[in-house]
């Protein structure tokens, strides 16, 4: 056993290099007398200047080159600017090559989403490693994922050509639709998915969830007529309601002197806000399918969700509704006649903002006559959510100071785990280390 | 605890440096081989999958990323020295990755635009190639790799044998294919004529010209290759940003951008 905590004595807890995340961060932990002296969440993952080096570049490049910020969420990357192009060159890509857009989005949800859940944070509640250590004890478990990971996987490759940056995405719509034949042989997988999505919704439903409860401000999309994913106005629970082209006027990024990446927080109060399932969630309830309310219902989620380590149940529930969309919009699928709607570049300045599978991600361009790029400005979920994840991190440490240190180091990384965070996009993030006086 | 056994399986480490985390992903991603892969090897350190960490010496260590900070540049020298056979896995640590479009400019500039606070920041003037620094004993290309490829690698290193890679350029995978060459027919900018196979002929299949995310193949022709692009309307910038996106610091691309600086 570990030592156990004497209250008097001073704590040092270090994370180095966190795992089951995506990119790298740490974390550092001062206790004092049983009060945190000083908790820092570093992100490590070396800046990679990608809105400096866009300057220059022409704007259909856009998609492709931020796409390679995050290998775990392309689409937000390439959907993001595509549309804030879009935006400054006055299109709009409406009808089927949106359906298409929605589809390839969903695609990347339930592949982020099952990897996170079922494969990278669903060890932490049963005391486990890795998922390989689940399967171990649980084949069909890990199996089903598994499966449900490769048919958001397929999503992708059906419509983008690769599951990882793919290639068929582009200012305006696609390069090439894919054929109906193609779309259509996702109808029969999506159909067992729905199923078995529920299985695992509700399996993880059951879980032991640490107690800690918070009073969010969840940020997230909102779109009239359905649960946002790929557009929307920018909404919150405490009433802002915003068009996307007003983000800069509501949410600024602080940069703090313990991390690469940039700290966000709503200008109003400089106070922390959630972005991601949760938010989402909270935000979009009424929207979401009867078969993903009654699924939550079932696994045991209220109609808000304060206790962030549910949101392994979230992402489970959205991906049943992801996989329901899929089918919806791949069941009603007709080749468009044409790929994509053409522009003539110009001068402007546009903004983009999706739901990336961590959150909302913000693009923000301005272009010359030409339409080559003068200024990039990205604001990844992880960097808006890194403000909260300290917040959190704080109330979970405080109610757990009686766990000996390598407990409470794990009991830290599942709650970082509880964001997903998606390092590589936030630097523009973990090694724990907690020292106890 | 199962895991600190010791077991005859060979150990597989994943490595990352400065990257978007998409190649090693791409391990994550072979779903229908990701168990069947666990039964052979044994995952000895692979933060984006496990916690478990089992120290070296590594009988394979993959690495993904590029070197951009004084830190990475140290321990990929300890990574080295623990590991039998050294793979680097994608552009970024086979060429320096999108990220190496730093090594044109001014880097202090650089951290100014994207950053408040420049003295919190650490970073070397260029990005590099794994090989820049050590020895590497095979490279997969791609931007992100192919999951095939790499499975054929590990595959070939389990039983011992050489892996059967490609290494003819993207004309040829199209040519295999029957796809209809994008630059005859169409007139697009293509870069297939100078870009290693591998990805499985999937830009032109789409009806657009290559990208070179795989990387120059060997002893390209890039000069005729940009003349050409030049008879198809491409001014000076738009041939030189045609290579210089994912595999900007590999020489044949980087000299080739050069000219038309
Ligand atoms: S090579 Fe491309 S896909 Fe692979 S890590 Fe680098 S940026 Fe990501």
């Amino acid at each position: 056993m570990t030592k156990a905590p004497s209250v008097s004595t001073t704590r040092k807890i270090k994370v180095d290099a966190l795992s089951r995340v995506e990119g790298e961060g740490a974390l550092d932990l001062h206790i004092q007398n049983g009060v945190i002296k000083d908790l820092k969440f570093r992100i490590f993952e070396p800046p990679r200047f990608f809105e400096a080096l866009l300057r220059g570049r022409d704007h259909s490049e856009a998609p492709d080159i931020t796409s390679r910020i995050c290998g775990i969420c392309p689409i937000a990357y390439q959907l993001g600017a595509s549309q804030a192009m879009e935006d400054a060159l006055g299109i709009s890509v409406t009808g089927p090559l949106r359906d298409l857009r929605r589809l390839i989005y969903c695609g990347e949800w339930i592949e982020s989403h099952v990897l996170h859940a079922a494969m990278l944070h669903a060890p932490d509640f049963l005391g486990l490693d890795d998922a390989l250590q689940i399967a171990k004890v649980n084949p069909e478990l890990v199996k089903t994922a598994l499966r449900l990971k490769k048919l958001g996987n397929d999503i992708l490759d059906v419509v983008g050509g690769r599951a990882v940056h793919p290639v068929n995405l582009k200012v305006g719509g696609f390069y090439k639709v894919p054929t109906k034949a193609r779309v259509r042989e996702l109808i029969e997988p999506l159909k067992w998915a729905i199923d078995a999505s529920r299985g695992v919704t509700l399996a993880f439903g059951g879980f032991d969830f640490p107690d800690f409860d918070y009073d969010y401000t969840c940020v997230s999309l909102r779109h009239a007529d359905e649960y946002a994913i790929h557009e929307g106005r920018i909404v919150s629970n405490r009433g802002l309601d915003i068009a996307v082209k007003e983000f800069p006027d509501h949410f600024l990024e602080e940069h703090v002197a313990h991390s690469n990446a940039l700290h966000g927080m709503l200008r109003e109060g400089e106070a922390a806000y959630l972005t991601g399932p949760i938010a989402r969630y909270n935000n979009n309830y009424d929207q979401l399918s009867q078969l993903a309310k009654s699924t939550a219902k079932e696994a045991g989620l209220g109609r808000v969700v304060t206790n962030p380590f549910k949101s392994i149940v979230v992402r489970m529930v959205e991906t049943v509704y992801a996989l329901e969309e899929s089918l919806r919009i791949a069941s009603a699928y007709e080749e468009p006649d044409g790929s994509c709607v053409t522009v003539a570049p110009h001068a402007g300045t546009g903004h983009g903002c999706t739901e990336a599978p961590r959150g909302i991600c913000y693009h923000r361009y301005q272009l010359d006559d030409a339409g080559l790029i003068l200024r990039a400005t990205i604001v990844p979920p992880t960097a808006q959510n890194q403000k909260q994840i300290e917040a959190d991190l704080r109330g979970v440490v405080e109610r757990n100071l009686k766990l000996d240190d390598e407990k409470l180091k794990w009991r830290c990384e599942q709650t970082i785990r509880n964001y997903d965070p998606c390092i590589s996009c936030a630097t523009h993030f973990l090694k724990l280390s907690v020292k106890r006086d | 605890m199962a895991a600190q056994k010791i077991s005859a399986k060979p150990k597989l480490a994943v490595w990352k440096f400065s990257s978007c985390d998409g190649c090693q992903l791409s391990l994550l991603g072979c779903e229908d081989e990701l168990l069947a892969v666990a039964d052979r090897v044994e995952f000895a350190y692979f933060l984006e999958a496990t916690r478990a960490q089992i120290k070296g010496p590594y009988d394979i260590s993959l690495v993904e990323g590029s070197i951009t900070t004084a830190e990475e540049e140290e321990r990929i020298h300890k990574i080295r020295r623990q590991s039998k056979v050294l793979i680097t896995i994608g552009a970024c640590a086979t060429a320096g990755g999108i990220q190496a479009l730093k090594n044109f400019a001014d880097v202090d500039e650089f951290i100014r635009t994207v950053y408040a606070h420049p003295e919190f920041i650490k970073t070397l003037q260029k990005s590099t190639a794994i090989a820049d620094h050590v020895k590497v004993d095979m490279e997969l290309r791609g931007c992100p790799i192919d999951k095939k490829q790499l499975l054929e690698v590990l595959g070939a290193y389990l039983i011992g044998r050489k892996p059967n890679l490609p290494d003819q350029s993207q004309c040829m995978e199209c040519k295999l294919a029957g796809t209809v060459c994008v630059m005859v027919a169409k007139g697009q900018a293509c870069l297939g004529p100078v870009t290693h196979a591998g990805c499985g002929n999937l830009c032109p299949s789409f009806d657009r010209g290559c990208y070179g995310c795989f990387g120059p193949k060997e002893l390209p022709n890039t000069s005729a290759l940009a003349a050409r692009l030049g008879e198809l309307g491409l001014d000076d910038k738009q041939r030189r940003d045609l290579f210089r996106t994912f595999n900007t610091a590999a020489a044949p691309f980087m000299k080739e951008s050069l000219n038309y600086d």
